[in-house]
């Protein structure tokens, strides 16, 4: 009986001790994590803050944080300063396309990979795996001839013909992935009702494959609208730029409107954060997956 | 099995021509032919955007190109102008500095930011996405962004230091200043590598942190002997996708500094684009392209072979 008391009296003496450090460490990690989130969260306050600013009131120390009045015509002056409307629609023209190629040819590849066997099918895989670290930047310079050479400088197609040659390693693997999760009998049950493989992948597969779908539909949304570097080296005339592009030019033409470019900043960042919004879990979902940067 | 099924079909007695090839193949044969229609748009591009553009540097490495031109042949000419080039030994230390400062620093954020995040507590969702918000950030806004971040006199960096009483730093006017701008630039975009670390602390089991408690073990020793050997395929993969990419960073050096000032922030990536696009010199800016291929491709080996050995597969 004593000694059934004391080891209680110990038990709970044990937990106090625990429960308190416990509780210091929570509110210690939430002090910490709300820290770290003002820090993270203050260039996106400097950003919309700067946007909404009149010119004079830009250089100003120290800083006022909420503008007044609140310029909102810089958003209609950055955004008609330059067309960027033309800019909009050739980013949007280029975006269409790749989800196109993508979502068609990504598909089809990963099908192949996950789903039939065939000699050669893990060698290739391999391959695909090994492009995917290969950085893009080395092939950048050779290809730019390629293509100059086939006369398409200047045009869309060295952005958007190349993703129809299976949309890119990335999505094909994490495409793969998903396809290998669906059980085979599933296949099985169409084969013996006849069905070809083409009709089981566009029948059965792809209805199946919305989730990863959406996954690989947005990485190649933010693939498009975000890239710099194609766009820069093939894009000659003003009339052809991607928003990207645009919103870099407005930057050399107007070095210290910072009203202005910090407005044309915030147009351009703003749909990726409603987008990011509206699918979070698909975002997290192809991260996770594949470590692509969004 | 395949034998009668592909006799079968000939017995149909199907006319000769059209598609009637296809019902003399056996049954594997079909299967094959089947695969590669499925996956040849990868293989064509690889051939045709790989292949083809690898031979073609191959090529390059041996010439003098402006693109206008024919090509002219110089044999290892490229090769001896690399040895002598101030530019791209400046372009090579500049990017080594930066990898190895932000790749590090980079991951060990954001693994702690992941630790941080993985704590049950409620509106901890709110927390995670805040973090997570600045790596979507298009690169070309986010360097407008930080181009303004940084101003000596009324940008956001200097008007804190100041506000905690430390004196203001001229970010962008010297080259050492100018390559730590664009470190903590990047450390900003930890939250991608953040929710990688995050899934494979969520995928660790419950049961490992009670075997060890029971054992006694702090806190401690619980991220010590548990969370970091269970985790380290994750910090591996982290850590080869943030080296790759980390070597070819670009745009902000090209749109923040122009690679200023005195070349402090001219990337190995800043100055094949030059070579290639302002100065039209192809030949120069293919060898670049391999030197670069080839960093990446040994310390990509590196870790393989050093850190690789060392990670822990739980069954694979």
């Amino acid at each position: 009986m004593s000694t059934t008391i004391s080891t209680r009296t110990a038990q709970t003496q044990f937990r106090e001790k625990y429960l308190t450090i416990d509780f210091i460490w929570r509110l210690a990690t939430i002090a910490i994590l709300i820290v770290i989130a003002v820090v993270m969260f203050m260039p996106f306050v400097w950003l919309v803050s700067s946007s909404l600013k009149q010119q004079h009131q830009i250089f100003q120390y120290p800083p006022q944080w909420i503008p007044s009045p609140v310029q909102w015509d810089n958003y209609v002056n950055a955004l008609t300063y330059k067309p960027f409307h033309l800019y909009l629609r050739n980013s949007l023209l280029i975006i269409i396309l790749n989800e196109i190629a993508t979502l068609g040819t990504a598909s089809l590849c990963a099908y192949g990979f996950a789903r039939l066997r065939f000699p050669g099918r893990d060698f290739w895989f391999a391959i695909v795996i090994g492009t995917m670290i290969m950085p893009y930047v080395v092939l950048v310079v050779p290809t730019f001839i390629l293509f100059s050479r086939l006369g398409w400088v200047d045009t869309f197609l060295p952005l958007t013909v190349p993703q129809f040659f299976g949309g890119g390693s990335f999505y094909i693997f994490l495409l793969r992935q998903f396809f290998r999760t669906i059980p085979e009998e599933l296949s099985d049950a169409a084969r013996i009702d006849g069905a070809g493989e083409f009709e089981i992948f566009w029948r059965i597969m792809l209805p199946l494959a919305k989730p990863p779908l959406i996954t690989v539909g947005i990485f190649t949304f933010l693939g498009s609208w975000n890239d710099f570097f194609g766009p820069l080296i093939y894009l000659n005339s003003p009339d052809k730029f991607t928003v990207a592009v645009g919103l870099a030019t407005f930057r050399s033409v107007l070095a210290t409107r910072w009203e202005l470019l910090m407005a044309a900043s915030t147009a351009m960042i703003v749909p990726v954060i409603i987008l990011f919004f509206f699918a979070q879990r698909y975002f997290i979902k192809g991260i996770v997956m594949t470590g692509l940067k969004g | 099995m395949t034998a009668t099924r592909s006799m079968a079909s000939n017995a149909g007695g199907r006319p000769a021509g059209g598609f009637g090839w296809l019902q003399n193949l056996t049954l594997s044969q079909r299967r094959t032919i089947t695969g590669y229609l499925f996956i040849s748009p990868f293989i064509l591009g690889f051939f045709l955007f790989f292949i083809l553009p690898a031979l073609t540097a191959v090529y390059l490495v041996f010439t003098r190109w402006n693109l206008i031109a024919e090509p002219q042949f110089v044999g290892l000419k490229n090769f001896e102008d690399l040895a002598k080039d101030a530019l791209f030994w400046q372009s090579l230390k500049v990017t080594s500095i930066y990898t190895f400062a932000s790749v590090p620093l980079g991951l060990t954020m954001s693994f702690l930011l992941a630790l941080l995040i993985n704590t049950k507590i409620r509106g901890i969702a709110f927390f995670r996405t805040v973090y997570y918000l600045p790596s979507i950030v298009p690169a070309v806004a986010n360097a407008v962004l930080w181009a303004w971040i940084f101003n000596t006199e009324f940008g956001l960096l200097n008007v804190v230091l100041r506000a905690i009483g430390l004196t203001k730093v001229k970010w962008l006017q010297e080259p050492s200043w100018a390559l730590v701008a664009m470190i903590v630039m990047s450390l900003w975009g930890v939250g991608s590598s953040m929710i990688v670390f995050l899934a494979g602390l969520q995928g660790i089991p419950d049961i490992y942190y009670e075997a060890a408690e029971i054992d006694g073990a702090g806190r401690w020793q619980k991220l010590r002997y548990i969370t970091i050997p269970v985790m380290s395929p994750v910090i591996f993969f982290n850590l080869i996708m943030g080296i790759i990419g980390s070597f070819q960073v670009f745009t902000a050096g090209f749109l923040i500094t122009d690679g200023g000032p005195q070349n402090g922030t001219l990337f190995l990536v800043l100055y094949i684009y030059r070579n290639a696009f302002e100065y039209l010199n192809m030949g120069y800016a293919a060898v670049l392209s391999w030197v670069l291929f080839g960093i990446i491709a040994i310390f990509t080996f590196l870790v393989f072979k050093y850190y690789g050995s060392q990670v822990y597969y739980e069954n694979v």
